[in-house]
């Protein structure tokens, strides 16, 4: 079993071979991946050892403190997150040679072309459709809310292969080329004034079966994979006090006495408790992992992360008073990145309704804790033994 | 200025020994603990079972966890005894742990144990044999402490000063010891809110006085007063994590069986939805709690930040899970034959018990940098 000193041994000999001062970023991290420091509990080869996921932790200190470059995970979140697994999970040995290593660098960004019109919660009611046609597959369909799809150079994409099957059954999980000429892209614009989602419209798109992921049919089992790491996106390393969003009303806080009432004191130290509460949360939920024993707890703290910074951003625009009337930039723009706390308070306000509604909203999280975790019924269902065709829509 | 960069970095799980001990003392629990008697013994006016007591406090040793062991005690830590607090919350067990192996047993230790008034008393305490309270209102938290400018004096609302051998008397002139049964020591009882957990008021007159033992000067007094009651705001959080577990647990069990409109209650999202909302919060204070329990044990000097965040956290999730209990069992839950009503008691009282979340939110606000308003 590897251990944190080897971990640490390894990282110091890739920064004796590439010192980050006098190297190039790209070609820091992909020495990095080839040393297998890169996510350490992934298979040698693959950037990783085989190590514990918990580990991962001494090599990102040892990197940080040594200066090295990261790949920009908020830049890539979606490839590393989601895509990652669900390739290492179901993909071919050519698939992860080809796909994992620019992933990881982000030199390929990837993006999630799930969401459709008709399908967000219901993700199983999906109706882009892939025909097969020789080697290959033919997708026609539009999905939406493709975050980065503007920038992505690869997808993992849910479509449907067989409409006379109940819904979960006749989907099938591709990855699919963004510069495919059938692939079109055009911004939607969010509540924030940027787009950083997309509408993207398939017609016509060719997919080589060679890039298909799982079985045909067997889609909505591998989309399980991607939508199980999406929610359980807990860092491997400690998240300091006042780490996340209260750390920037604090500041304030403490900056500014005039802004200072006594209503906003009185909630700012409740959400200052649940802050800390839910740091300490995920810092147990991190020693499990580290321990071997990963807890069902991850899939709470997504829940748990929307509300506050929700309530959070919220408090803090109303502190500002007449700045709090005030916004930084309406302008549509198309960011490279997903950018919870950037800017300013009224943009955090905004941008974190969103956190209670991508990656699964609250309300259905609660019901897959209410369920897998605490084993309640599931409610009575009408969808599941109709052929996908005969639903209603 | 940010006082807040340096966290105690505390472990979070448990050990192996701690899931031993836990095993140990539920099994006891079970075996001797019966919430319907618990029910009948406090409407008697006596809730705690000497016997109960004898086998967890004599026989197993939990109520000298704290206590080094050249003193007779097992020189374990708040972190074990945060795990006895667990499931004598989760057991609705009356006993007087919390008050006399944590609370009067941290004041004996903080009082310096090169005294041998204080030593002697703390052996005692460990090996089970005695109790002892400390003489102050239940409700009082670690920043409200005003003593009284004599030893004697009135008290009112005293937790577990009727069943004490020995109770601990914090005034402006220091600390002392009188033994309950000592002339001029009246201690009357009153009816608690929670059932579980008998109050007094306590009246000592010049005479007993006169008798009582010093145990330290008014300084040493005060701040080792305070220290009992940061560690046992910090151990109370694990008895509530333990309560509102089974608060859930029973919850959820009993919603799953419960049938209405052809199907379980427990399949209605907006019954699951609660219950998931609780499991949530419960994770979340047993992280809190853990915290508040590792920084004590380790003496950090973030324990009273620990100890406030975790009541001010808490008091609240135990509170809120007894009564989704009660609410979410109907008709049941309403009566006094469930044994929801004693969790929902005891969680109430718990909140307002040495300190309300109110008051541990200031002092963290004080100890995190967030100034009140001028
Ligand atoms: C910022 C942002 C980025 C996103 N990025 C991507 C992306 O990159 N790729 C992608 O594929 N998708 C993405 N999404 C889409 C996201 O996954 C969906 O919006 C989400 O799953 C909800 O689906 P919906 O929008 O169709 O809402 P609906 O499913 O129509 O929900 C409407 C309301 O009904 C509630 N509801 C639905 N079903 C239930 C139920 N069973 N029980 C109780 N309540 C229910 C919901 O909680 C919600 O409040 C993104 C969304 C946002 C906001």
């Amino acid at each position: 079993m590897t251990t944190a000193a080897d971990l640490r041994a390894r990282t110091k000999e890739l920064l004796a071979a590439h010192p980050p001062a006098t190297t190039e970023r790209t070609a820091f991290l992909r020495a990095r991946f080839d040393a297998g420091l890169a996510w350490v509990h992934y298979p040698v080869g693959l950037g990783g050892l085989d190590a514990p996921r918990g580990l991962q932790a001494v090599v990102d200190a040892e990197l940080g403190a040594a200066g090295a470059p990261d790949n920009d995970p908020r830049r890539i979140g979606i490839g590393l997150g989601m895509a990652a697994p669900t390739i290492l999970r179901y993909g071919t040995d050519e698939q992860k040679r080809r796909l994992l290593r620019p992933l990881w660098v982000g030199e390929e960004v990837w993006c999630q072309l799930f969401s459709e019109p008709g399908a967000g919660s219901d993700l199983a009611a999906l109706g882009t459709r892939a025909v097969r046609d020789g080697d290959h597959w033919v997708v026609d369909g539009q999905k939406v809310w493709t975050s980065s799809a503007h920038v992505a150079r690869w997808a993992i994409l849910v479509a449907r292969t067989d409409p006379d099957q109940p819904k979960h059954r006749g989907m099938t999980y591709f990855l699919c080329d963004m510069t495919d000429p059938g692939v079109d892209v055009r911004p939607l614009r969010q509540i924030t004034g940027e787009a950083e989602f997309n509408e993207v419209f398939l017609s016509g798109v060719r997919i080589p079966d060679s890039m298909r992921l799982g079985e045909v049919g067997e889609g909505w089992k591998v989309a399980q994979t991607t939508l199980m790491n999406e929610r359980v996106s807990i860092g491997g390393s400690r998240i300091p006090r006042e780490g996340g969003m209260i750390g920037t009303v604090a500041r304030t806080w403490r900056e500014r006495p005039e802004l200072r009432t006594r209503d906003t004191h009185q909630r700012l130290l409740e959400l200052w408790v649940d802050a800390e509460v839910a740091r300490l949360t995920g810092e147990r939920l991190r020693q499990q992992l580290v321990a071997g024993h990963p807890g069902p707890e991850g899939s709470g703290m997504k829940l748990a992360f929307a509300r506050l910074n929700q309530e959070i951003s919220s408090l803090e625009v109303e502190l500002l008073g007449d700045e709090g009337l005030l916004y930084d930039d309406w302008t549509l723009r198309r960011p490279d990145k997903v950018d919870f706390t950037g800017r300013e308070a009224g943009y955090r306000y905004l941008r974190s309704k969103g956190n209670s509604i991508e990656g699964g909203t609250s309300e259905v999280l609660l019901n897959i804790v209410a369920e897998r975790v605490l084993g309640l019924p599931s409610e009575p269902r009408t969808d599941k033994d109709v052929a996908w065709k005969d639903l209603a829509r | 200025m940010n006082p807040t960069t340096e966290p105690h970095q505390a472990d979070l799980l448990y050990s192996e020994a701690e899931e031993d001990l836990r095993a140990a003392v539920r099994a006891l629990l079970t075996d001797r603990n019966d919430p319907a008697r618990v029910a009948v013994r406090a409407e008697e006016g006596a809730p705690y079972d000497a016997g109960l007591w004898k086998a967890l406090a004599a026989d197993m040793g939990v109520a000298g966890l704290l206590v080094p062991e050249e003193l007779g005690g097992q020189g374990a830590s708040h972190r074990e005894a945060a795990v006895v607090l667990e499931e004598l919350g989760r057991a609705i067990a009356p006993a007087p742990y919390l008050t006399s192996a944590v609370v009067a047993t941290e004041v004996l230790l903080a009082c310096g144990t090169g005294g041998s008034a204080a030593s002697s008393l703390l052996g005692d305490l460990a090996s089970g044999r005695r109790t002892a309270a400390l003489v102050v209102p239940f409700a009082t938290g670690p920043e409200a402490l005003r003593l009284p400018g004599g030893t004697a004096c009135m008290v009112t609302a005293v937790a577990d000063a009727a069943t004490a051998d020995v109770l601990l008397v914090p005034s402006t002139a220091g600390l002392y010891a009188v033994e309950r049964a000592e002339a001029g020591v009246d201690v009357a009882p009153l009816v608690p809110f929670d059932l579980t957990r008998p109050l007094a008021t306590v009246t000592l007159t010049e005479e007993a006085a006169a008798a009582a033992t010093p145990l330290a000067g008014a300084e040493t007094a005060l701040a080792a007063v305070r220290q009992g009651l940061t560690a046992g705001a910090g151990l109370l959080a694990s008895e509530q994590l333990g309560l509102a577990e089974w608060c859930l647990e029973e919850t959820v069990r009993y919603t799953k069986e419960r049938h209405q409109f052809n199907r379980p209650v427990g399949s209605f999202q907006a019954l699951k939805h609660r219950m998931a909302q609780l499991w949530l919060e419960v994770v979340s204070a047993r992280a809190a709690a853990r915290n508040a329990a590792d920084s004590l044990a380790a003496g950090s000097p973030d324990a009273p930040l620990a100890a406030a965040l975790a009541q001010a956290y808490c008091a609240r999730v135990a509170v809120h899970a007894a009564e989704e209990c009660v609410q979410l069992h109907g008709g049941i839950g309403m009566t006094w034959e469930h044994p929801a009503h004693l969790y929902l008691k005891r969680a109430k009282a718990d909140s307002i018990a040495l300190g309300a979340p109110g008051a541990h939110r200031e002092t963290v606000g004080r100890l995190a940098g967030l100034p009140t308003p001028a």
